[in-house]
Order: C-alpha cells, then structure tokens, then sequence
C-alpha cells in the first residue's frame, strides 16, 4: 500500500492542466526562443525520421532497403510492397482480430473499472479503504509474476488457443483505470447524487444515468490506453494462440520477422510494411484522441 | 450474523467485480505461484513436490546470473539517461510559449504509440552493423559503428539507444509538474538574485521533485520488465547460430522461455517469485529513500 503513496501525491501536485495556457514567459522571447525553438526542431527530427525512414524504406525495391538512408523519399518507388505484403501473410485478418480483441479488452476494462469505482466513490461501507488498498496495492504487481498461474487457469477453462485470454480478464476492472474514474467520480457533488435519490433512482440508476454519463472524458481516456495496451500486447498472444489465422497484429508481425528477416528467406520489403500496417492505425486512433492520451499521462502517470 | 445496511450490501455489488478478479487473477495466482515454486510440473503430469531444488537450480544455473546482469546493466543505463534527457525536453518545453509547446509535445509522444513489435523490427534495421542508417550517420563523421545486432558486446548498449527514442510519457509527466510550478516562487527568486541554475536547483527540482520520484520508480519496474522488443529482435525461431550468444537474454525473456518453451512451469513460478520480491524491495526502498528527498505539497498545506 506504501508503494501507492506517489501516486497520490503525483496526482496533487500534477493535476491535469493541459489546456490552460502556459505562463507568458518574458526569457522566452528573442534569442533565447530561437534557441529553445532550435533545440526542440533537432530533438523533433531525431523522434520523426525513424518513422520517415521506416515509410520510405517499406516503398523501396529490396536491394535498396539501406542504400541513401537519408533521402527522404522513395527511389525507385515501389507500392507494390504493399500488394505483396498482403499475399505473404493474412495481414487483413490480423488487423480484424486485432481490432475486435482491443475493442473488447477496451470495453470489458472501462465499463467493469466504472462500476467499481462508482462503488468507492459514493458508498461509504466497512472495509473501503482495506479493499482500495488492495486496487493501489496491485499497480505494483508485476504481470510477470501471475503469468504461469493465469495461463494454468485458462488451460483448464480450455479456452488456451482461443483469443478469450487476451481480453476476458478485464472484465474484473484494473487497478489504473478504477483510480482514474474514482478520483473523476469524487469531484461530482454529491447532492447531484442524493438528488436523484429523493427523486427515487435506485443505485444502478445512480451509477448508469449520472455517474457513467459525467465520466464520459474519464472512460473516453481509460477505453484508449487499454485500446493502445491491447494493440502492443505480444506476450498473451505469444502464449495463448497457436492457429495463425487468429492472431492479432503484433503477433503476427512477429511471425513475418521469424520467416522473412531472420530466417532463410530475406524479405526486408515484406516486413517493413508490415510494421508499417500494425503502426499506422494506432497512429491515426492517437491524433484522434490526443488530448484525451496528454490528459491521460499527466493525470495517472501511466506510461503510454 | 449482523444484517448489512442494503446501503453496505449494494456497495459490495458494485466491489463485487474487483472482488472475483482480486482473488481469480491476482491473489489466487499470486499464491499459486508460491506453491508451484516448490513443485516440478511440465502441465502433462501433475506437480510433484519438489522442495527448495527449483531455488536452488536458480542459484547455479549460469542464465539466471546473465539474465540478472543484462537486465540490471540495461535498468541502470536506461533510467538515469531516459529521465536526464526527458527533464531537459520537459524544461526547454516549458520555456517555450502557445501551441508550439503543445505540437513538440505531440511529436516528442509518437515513438511511443508505435507497438514494441514494430519499434524492434525498425531498430533491426537502423541498427544493422553493416548498413543501418545509426551506422551510416555515425560514418559521415568518420566514426566506424559497432555491430549493434550481432557484437555481443554491443547488443545491450543497441537496446539502451532503441529505448530512448521511446521518452514521450516520461516527457509529458514531467513537463505537466513543471508546469505547476507557481511562477511567483521562481519570480521571487529571481529577484533574490538567484541565477537560472540556483533556480533549478533550488526551486523547480523540489517542486517537481514527487513527479520526477515517481517516473523513477515506474521506469525501474517497467525496465526490469522489459520483454516485447528484445524478444522480437532476437529471439523465436531463428535456425542460424547466433553470434551474440545470450548477450539479449533478459530476465522476464527467460522466465517466459522456462515457462512456455520448456514447460518447466515450477521453475518458471520461482523466477517470477525472485522477481517480484525484487521489485517489491526496490519499490519499498525507493518509497523510504523518496519519502526524504520528495517535497509533498499536500504536506505543507495540512
């Protein structure tokens, strides 16, 4: 429980305040902005070019995959990779499990983490700071650490070599998103709540007409991280899915890395566009719910 | 038994999902695991009592040691660089003014939405000793680069340099604490005579000093973790002989490869116990050692 105290104190003194304008800073003028200003453009550039790099070299012919790294565009062009890359591996079903996995890992975890947290929230009961202690107490616990005794139960439910384990245990909340929704939860007033009481709302009510609807930017932050968190996941898909043609994105990269990059048949064309498939959507779902991801980061601290 | 308010017993109705989940998936396995440490079970037979053997395997066995020194070599290279050049980004971010901040901020993150499978594919590629584009950049100074992928010596300093492309929720964690950093204390300062680094020193650190704690601990515990990059960079079912040896061999990796290759599902439960008390000890010291040097505002305000 001690280990949670950062978290706290993180939250107090970082509270989200993205969209307030920044200080008017007087150093920040002249001189020393164009300095900052350089600063950041070369840091900028060094974040970037990888994915410039990666785009330019996956439209290239494979005996120019590393010859003039930087050029900035394709020479000669070649989009046939990307033909190719669908021939060579079900890159279409992948990004379809992928999709259907994420969204139900998302749904599962945001729905379940708001039921509880509006339990945390607005009941005052024996035992709630014991039982809160225990969802702070679990950031801490390393997946590692549960990886045999999970994968044992979900051998023995048989559902192993099925996509039910990548997403099914959400269904019980996660320590980061119940915080989340409960530290959003604590600043409704509370005579919003006892309002609808008097008027005769039962407690589902409470929570399916009020308090999930005010959370709204809340659940939006917690469906796109376990989104993001579902489409890197390697690991669950590496130990749980045998039959290719279930595999999610990342998974299935993996096995297009084993067969045309390190093993006897070099395909560099093929898997840099790969990478670039399993990439480019998580990039587009990121500038559609940027400001809710800065929230998001700035308020728990999760790393994104 | 005494009856429970219906206020009591709807509160746990709504505690109950947690409650399942607590013992299903956390408590339960945590438990499990302890027990499955000191058996042999390969999931065909059932687990045989097996003593203290799978500990004591773990003291000899020469891949533990080298998993334990490739992750601690690469924990200590990646948390004070990671967190040294987000503080830099995060203070030049907030000495800038309006939306620029706001799209360098953006740009900063973009690494970090890209999946740890395709980030290892890309630094195979920028990476290769003979032709990747760090090699190549490296040469139009004249410097000849390692071979990154295959050297074993140069394979953990490779991943350090892959990790740091990845800064963006280091960034934005510690650029948001900066800017809460009530201008009035700087001000005064300033007008104290303090120079910008006295500033720093003396005013901004402290205030930020729980947020910057606390991406420590977290890049610690996610460090000692790391898993998806390695992995898909250098191992799976690569049939050539590898140069670089167990010079990749992390230690969730083989704990993952004990479980799942090997199904040495007892030995795979004790590495993970090994880890977790790990883990648990660093976080508690880090707690003690952060509880004096942190400076907590709520404190000062009770």
């Amino acid at each position: 429980m001690t280990a949670a105290e950062p978290i706290q104190a993180t939250v107090q003194v970082a509270p989200a305040r993205t969209g307030t304008a920044p200080p008017a800073d007087p150093a920040g003028r002249g001189t020393k902005r164009v300095f900052f200003l350089t600063v950041l453009a070369a840091a900028s550039v060094v974040f970037l070019y990888p994915f410039v790099w990666l785009v330019v070299a996956s439209l290239k012919p494979r005996d120019r995959t590393f010859t003039d790294p930087f050029l900035p565009w394709p020479v000669p062009f070649r989009p046939e990779n990307y033909a190719a890359v669908w021939d060579a591996a079900p890159m279409l079903a992948w990004l379809v499990n992928t999709v259907i996995v994420g969204v139900a890992a998302a749904l599962a975890v945001t729905l379940s983490s708001a039921f509880v947290a509006f339990g945390f929230a607005y009941f005052r009961f024996p035992g709630r700071n014991l039982i809160f202690g225990s969802v702070l107490a679990t950031m801490m616990l390393p997946a590692a650490v549960t990886l045999v005794p999970t994968f044992l139960i979900w051998n023995a439910a048989g559902l192993t070599g099925t996509q039910v384990p990548l997403w099914a245990g959400n269904l019980f909340g996660s320590a980061f998103y119940i915080f989340l929704l409960r530290q959003f939860l604590l600043g409704v007033p509370r005579y919003v709540f006892e309002a609808a009481r008097v008027d005769g709302a039962s407690y589902l009510d409470l929570f399916r007409r009020i308090a999930l609807p005010l959370s709204r930017p809340a659940l939006i932050i917690a469906f796109i991280f376990e989104l993001k968190a579902s489409w890197f996941d390697l690991m669950k898909p590496l130990i749980y899915l045998q039959d290719p043609a279930l595999y999610t994105l990342p998974r299935g990269l993996k096995a297009v890395v084993d067969q045309f990059y390190q093993g006897g048949d070099p395909k560099w064309e093929i898997v840099l566009a790969a990478s670039v498939v399993t990439t480019l959507p998580l990039i587009v779902i990121f500038f559609l719910g940027q400001r809710y991801f800065v929230q998001g980061i700035a308020t728990t601290g999760r790393r994104g | 038994m005494r009856r429970l308010r219906p206020e009591t017993r709807w509160a746990y109705v709504f505690l109950l999902p947690w409650l399942i989940g607590l013992v299903i998936f956390q408590a339960g396995p945590m438990v499990a695991s302890l027990v499955l440490s000191f058996t042999e079970y390969d999931l065909i037979g059932s687990p045989e009592f097996a003593g203290t053997a799978n500990y004591a395997r773990m003291a000899e066995d020469p891949k533990v040691a080298r998993a334990i020194g490739n992750t601690v070599f690469y924990t200590l290279l990646h948390v004070p660089l990671a967190i040294a050049l987000a503080l830099a980004l995060a203070l030049v971010l907030n000495r800038i003014t309006g939306r620029a901040a706001g799209a360098f901020r953006t740009i900063f993150y973009l690494p970090s939405m890209t999946p740890y499978v395709a980030v290892g594919v890309l630094f195979l590629f920028l990476l290769n000793g003979q032709a990747g584009m760090v090699n190549q950049f490296l040469g139009l100074f004249g410097i000849e680069g390692p071979q990154w992928t295959t050297d074993p010596d140069w394979v953990l300093p490779g991943i350090v340099v892959m990790s740091l492309w990845n800064l963006g929720s280091t960034t934005i964690i510690l650029f948001a604490a900066l800017r809460n950093v009530p201008r009035e204390l700087s001000e005064a300062a300033m007008i104290d005579g303090a120079g910008t680094w006295q500033r720093f020193r003396a005013v901004t650190l402290p205030m930020i000093s729980s947020a910057l704690f606390f991406v420590v601990i977290i890049n610690t515990i996610t460090s000692l973790q790391m898993f998806d990059q390695v992995y898909t960079m250098f191992f799976g079912n690569q049939t050539a002989q590898q140069s670089y040896g167990d010079a990749a061999l992390f230690y969730v990796v083989y704990l993952f490869q004990q479980a799942f290759q090997f199904l040495n599902m007892g030995y795979a439960s004790a590495l993970a116990w090994g880890l977790f008390l790990v883990i648990a000890a660093i976080t508690l010291v880090q707690v003690k050692v952060g509880n004096r040097l942190v400076y907590y505002e709520a404190e000062e305000r009770a």
